[in-house]
């Protein structure tokens, strides 16, 4: 499967275990029950009301929906999007059906209306929701391709670039190995900056990149740049979007560590939380009169478009400034290949 | 041209210490076609400053993104020197700079620099080649970090960050800080929309510093108001026309 051409688009079903594609689809079917409650009552206190008995069968059958789809999202997902979009009507009808013989025989003197309608209503909100997300796919699909050029643009600096070609070429003479060694990072750190972007790498992968990316600071900055490290306990299997960790370092040492005379610390505490999350957090010396910060604004949009594009709602960043400190926090899901081993084009919904 | 006859007395000045190691190799490889000699390194302007004071020089090779205090404003506080060395400013990327010498041909180098580039530059060193103070104060993205004065010949740095008050006397500018006073030749409407974030006007002709600002105080005989400085004993004038000034202060 890793070898599709992501440039054209494939249509798929979404990934019913995300929970941004869950909260989507709670908000939409609550959403068709009010404007349902409007159509029918006149008064806006009637609404409410009206709104409380439409909701009634339908809560249940929305719940049994989420569950059952999770249960079987990656089994609906490895078969033709048809035949999966067939399959989950299919399963939404079932639904509505034995919903409706519950409420029968729960409250037996609810007018409940006949089976068939319920059917009608149930095939109505499914294919509204499944064609927000296929419309969804398609609006998100060219800024999935425009992922990696992005990717590419908001990295390396040319001012990095050139300035640590300097610093190499100053090492050549009297220290040739450093200079092989730097080169050699050198073309590491470029390699995965021309590399296809739009695939996950690993947690692992990315902090070497960013060991390496600081060491050709470190021989420019020499004694300016110190980095603390807390990676011990960090999952080195999880799945994270390439090239969100070394920007951020990157921009730390542009803002951070190059404005100023004396020493700075960057600090990365990189860890999983008892919840399951993986929190990479990220701290540099603040100056509060740099200019530059349009830049770094980019950069974080630009990462944050990526996580939400890889995670859906659940990943964040956050970026927070105290009297001289910089911190970014990203928050995101704890994923492996094992689990997520869809191409990203699904993984989208 | 008379620098070919004599060394070439020429200063590095880069905030990184391997570009500027680099700069050593490549003037001792000019060797044989110019003599030159390096009176001295240094990491910001400051330094450099600093260092001229001592050791003046004929050419300085000046990195434009330092800390403390960069390129472009070192070479505006050079203007001031009585022996101002010639500018050749060296970068590895600044796009919007660049643009600007190429406009007004002012010679600039890229690094990494060839050896051909440079000394084809340092041959076409005369006295005071280099930007004009216009175009300088045109590049500077950013208020300069310090005012720079001359005192018996001498260039003193007044750090923006120490001044209290600046005010307008005749000719000359007054700079206060918690120490002394200075004479600076600027004029205040230039330094108040420079300084804009940092001082504010109080009177026709007096910018205070904002976090300097303890307090104001009304006299009761005028029926105006004056304003604190911390650090400072002196009360300073508001006139009726920046009394919202005052009202600012209080919001915040």
């Amino acid at each position: 499967m890793g070898s599709i051409d992501q440039s054209i688009h494939r249509d798929a079903l979404p990934d019913f275990r995300n929970l941004g594609v869950i909260l989507r689809i709670v908000c939409i079917v609550l959403l068709l029950c009010v404007f349902a409650a409007l159509c029918q009552v006149q008064s806006w206190a009637g609404t409410f009301e009206r709104f409380l008995e439409v909701v009634l069968p339908v809560q249940p059958a929305l719940l049994l929906s989420l569950g059952a789809l999770w249960a079987a999202s990656d089994w609906l997902r490895r078969r033709p999007y048809r035949e999966g979009i067939l399959l989950v009507a299919l399963l939404e009808l079932g639904i509505a059906a034995l919903v409706h013989a519950g409420l029968a025989w729960i409250m037996p003197d609810l007018a409940l209306g006949g089976l068939e309608r319920h059917g009608v209503l149930a095939l109505a909100a499914t294919s509204l929701v499944l064609y927000y997300f296929h419309l969804r796919s398609r609006a998100l699909s060219p800024a999935l391709t425009e992922a990696r050029l992005q990717a590419l643009q908001a990295r390396i600096r040319p001012h990095f670039l050139f300035n640590s070609i300097n610093a190499v070429l100053s090492l050549i003479r009297l220290q040739p190995r450093r200079a092989e060694v730097a080169l050699e990072d050198m073309a590491e750190l470029f390699r995965v900056l021309m590399a296809d972007n739009r695939e996950l790498s690993t947690l692992a992968r990315e902090v070497e990149l960013t060991r390496q990316y600081l060491n050709l600071e470190q021989l420019r900055l020499g004694a300016r740049l110190r980095v603390e490290w807390h990676v011990d306990n960090m999952p080195g299997d999880a799945l994270i979007p390439p090239l969100v960790l070394q920007p951020l370092v990157e921009n730390a040492v542009y803002h951070g560590i190059e404005p100023c005379t004396g020493p700075g610390v960057i600090s990365i505490n990189v860890y999983k939380s008892p919840r399951g999350e993986i929190h990479l957090v990220l701290r540099n010396p603040y100056r509060r009169d740099g200019a530059h910060h349009a830049g770094n604004k980019m950069a974080l949009g630009n990462i944050r478009e990526r996580l939400s594009l890889h995670f859906d709602a659940e990943a964040g960043l956050r970026s927070t400034v105290s009297e001289n400190t910089y911190q970014v926090h990203i928050v995101m899901p704890y994923r492996t290949a094992a689990v997520a081993a869809a191409p990203v084009a699904e993984a989208l919904a | 041209m008379s620098a070919c006859a004599s060394t070439l007395r020429v200063a590095i000045v880069d905030d990184e210490a391997p570009a500027r190691s680099r700069m050593h190799d490549l003037l001792e490889d000019c060797a044989p076609d110019l003599r030159v000699q390096v009176i001295g390194e240094a990491a910001n302007g400051r330094d450099l400053l600093e260092l001229l004071q001592r050791e003046p020089a004929d050419v300085v090779l000046l990195d434009i993104r330092m800390p403390e205090m960069d390129g472009i404003e070192a070479a505006q506080h050079l203007h001031k020197l009585a022996r101002r060395p010639a500018v050749i400013f060296t970068t590895a990327f600044d796009a919007y700079a660049l643009k600007a010498f190429e406009l007004h041909a002012v010679d600039y180098l890229v690094k990494p620099i060839r050896l051909q580039r440079l000394q084809d530059a340092l041959s076409r060193v005369h006295a005071h080649s280099g930007p004009g103070i216009e175009l300088l104060q045109q590049l500077q993205s950013q208020a300069r970090r310090h005012l720079s004065v001359q005192e018996r010949g001498k260039l003193i740095l007044v750090p923006v960050d120490k001044i209290l008050f600046l005010r307008a006397e005749l000719k000359y500018v007054t700079i206060r800080t918690a120490e002394r006073d200075y004479l600076l030749e600027e004029s205040l409407t230039r330094l108040e929309e420079e300084f804009a974030e940092r001082f504010v006007r109080i009177h026709r002709s007096c910018l205070v510093a904002r976090e300097h600002i303890d307090r104001f105080e009304r006299v009761a005989e005028e029926s105006g108001w004056r304003v604190l400085l911390r650090g400072l004993n002196e009360r300073l004038p508001v006139s009726r026309r920046q009394q919202h000034v005052i009202r600012e202060f209080a919001r915040v």
